[in-house]
């Protein structure tokens, strides 16, 4: 062996490689975040035990005979979606507004790390922080609400997809949005109340077929609404459709409906996305 | 082939009605520590910020590495680190994990723990960066900028609210990057901190630069001749002398022991202040009496 030390090629690390390491230093930074991690992930399942408790007790359900519906089970669907919503939407609007009110987007700016390989990193935070929150929300409902799962394979595809888009939309709106606060401090009190308004108005607290009708058309341009409805057509029975506005489960318009998201969402983002503090010229 | 690390020629840049940089150049040299001085406003910080890639110019030349700022790629971002003004990012990930992640980005980083070696962080490595103290998390940022193992480092205000002690070993730390064959662009307020660093200092004002020179010289001979200072007649009297011997000399035979004598030689500061305060009146506030003036009262 020769030393041949000093020819070494300056070859740049990939992008594919750099976006599994930033996946590795978000989600250690994210957990490492205790009191955010909590919230967000506790929210859904509190929301879910006090909605069961409060509308199911005295044994009420929705519907009569053998086909009626418990609440938990009514309102695990809305409180998947929402968790969703919080794990992409809600997280990246707070910390990318916070990383770039510190500095830290500018720092990387800075460093030939490729902007794809930072968008990939959030990216995988997302689906694993999603994937976390849904399963420990379902954890809780099948096991201390007795809320039966889905057994058949179609389902789970309906789960799978539902999912993924919603998760998508939500993580590049998440993206986009993270411009409108003017400062990490006000990020979250920006960002939380929309997640909130959309949560009332999309069925996510009450049935969606007894709020007044123009609320029901306004959360039909949101995602949250679809996303609801999409985890109801998982984890609910077809006799549930009863109770569905349209009396469908819309499969289609949903997949429309969040895909349409999914690129407004990466179009705004991409072309509003800052490096710097608005103050920072 | 060597090329210049930074060469600005007439450089500008306008926000509003407000022209930040007038015709700005600038030349650092390899293996040069360059400290750009000027007061808060004087286009210092945007006009790094434009080498550094951050912004865009509105006219002049600008070559950075070779390349122009304005549309170099990561090869080119991965030659040359940049250490901003203090940051509170990064707060949850610890120093060790920092470094290592930071190494990641660049095709042939410095190894990271003789990094956290070099910059004395060794016993901090577990610690997040929210629990390192001011001069630590400065030592961290210059971590992550020197883990690439650039040619060039962009220094901006790096010992802005530092103690005298960590300033000192703070200087250390980039005295020994020089060593090493860095090149190093430093912006500062601090006047102490040019002379102890610096081997050319280069004053901005108005987005102009209006001296520049080693620290030993900056200003010409006039600015810095010695003041002589007696008591005479019960008044106190200067001089402004380039012979301060020859002077003193000639008091001593005039008065004997001569009252109150002092020979004085204006500071880096004296004369930075009278540079400045003559570009922009009113922009820094000069001692009281200063006078750029030679052969008269200083003080």
């Amino acid at each position: 062996m020769t030393a041949v030390t000093a020819a070494r090629p300056a070859a740049l690390p990939g992008a594919l490689r750099l976006g599994v390491a930033r996946t590795r230093y978000e989600l250690r930074s994210y957990f490492r975040e205790r009191d955010a991690v909590v919230f967000i992930f506790a929210y859904p399942v509190i929301m879910l035990a006090i909605f069961a408790t409060v509308f199911g007790r005295d044994g009420d359900q929705i519907g009569e005979g053998p086909d009626a519906i418990g609440f938990a089970q009514y309102f695990l669907p809305g409180m998947v979606a929402t968790g969703v919503m919080l794990s992409s939407f809600q997280s990246l609007a707070i910390s990318i507004a916070v990383e770039r009110d510190e500095g830290a987007l500018k720092r990387l700016r800075a460093t030939p790390l490729p902007p794809s390989a930072y968008f990939l990193g959030k990216v995988g935070q997302v689906l694993v922080g999603c994937l976390l929150q849904v399963a420990l929300l379902l954890a809780v409902a099948a096991l201390v609400f007795d809320v039966p799962m889905p057994t058949t394979a179609q389902a789970w595809t309906t789960f799978a997809w539902v999912f993924g888009l919603g998760a998508a939309a939500g993580a590049v709106c998440g993206v986009a949005f993270s411009s409108v606060p003017r400062s990490g401090r006000s990020a979250s009190a920006v960002v939380t109340p929309v997640v909130l308004v959309l949560q009332f108005i999309s069925g996510v607290f009450f049935r969606f077929d007894q709020l007044p009708s123009w609320m029901q058309s306004v959360a039909s341009l949101f995602p949250l609404k679809w996303m609801a409805q999409g985890m109801r057509s998982v984890f609910l029975p077809d006799e549930a459709l009863q109770i569905e506005v349209s009396g469908s489960w819309q499969h289609g318009a949903t997949a429309a409906v969040l895909l349409a998201w999914l690129v407004v969402g990466l179009v705004v983002g991409v072309r509003t996305f800052r490096w710097r503090r608005r103050d920072d010229g | 082939m060597e090329t210049t690390p930074v060469h600005v020629r007439g450089l500008r840049k306008r926000y509003g009605d407000k022209q930040a940089v007038d015709g700005l150049d600038l030349t650092v040299s390899q293996g040069e520590i360059v400290a750009v001085l000027g007061p808060n406003g004087a286009g210092k910080t945007t006009t790094v910020e434009i080498l550094e890639g951050f912004r865009e110019r509105d006219a002049g030349e600008v070559r950075v590495l070779g390349e122009d700022p304005g549309s170099g790629g990561r090869l080119w971002r991965s030659r040359f680190g940049v250490v901003l003004q203090s940051g509170q990012d990064l707060a949850e990930a610890t120093v060790g994990e920092l470094v290592r992640h930071f190494a990641l980005f660049y095709p042939s980083p410095r190894d990271p723990e003789q990094v956290i070696d070099a910059v004395g962080l060794r016993e901090k490595e577990r610690t997040r960066a929210r629990q390192l103290s001011g001069g630590q998390r400065r030592r961290l940022d210059v971590a992550l900028g020197i883990v690439g193992r650039p040619e060039l480092v962009f220094l901006d205000e790096p010992t802005t609210g530092f103690d005298p002690q960590a300033r000192r070993s703070f200087w250390d730390l980039v005295s020994g990057l020089r060593a090493e064959g860095t090149t190093i662009l430093l912006t500062t307020h601090y006047l102490d901190e040019a002379e102890a660093l610096a081997d050319r200092v280069v004053v901005v004002a108005d987005g102009r630069v209006v001296a520049e020179g080693t620290p030993g010289e900056l200003g010409g001979r006039t600015a810095r001749r010695a003041v002589v200072r007696w008591t005479e007649d019960g008044a106190p009297r200067e001089l402004r002398t380039d012979t301060p011997t020859a002077v003193v000399a000639g008091l001593a035979q005039r008065l004997g022991e001569v009252p109150g004598l002092q020979v004085l030689r204006p500071t880096l500061e004296d004369v930075y202040l009278a540079l400045v305060s003559e570009a922009s009146p009113g922009a820094a506030t000069a001692p009281a009496g200063t006078d750029p003036q030679p052969e008269e009262a200083l003080r």
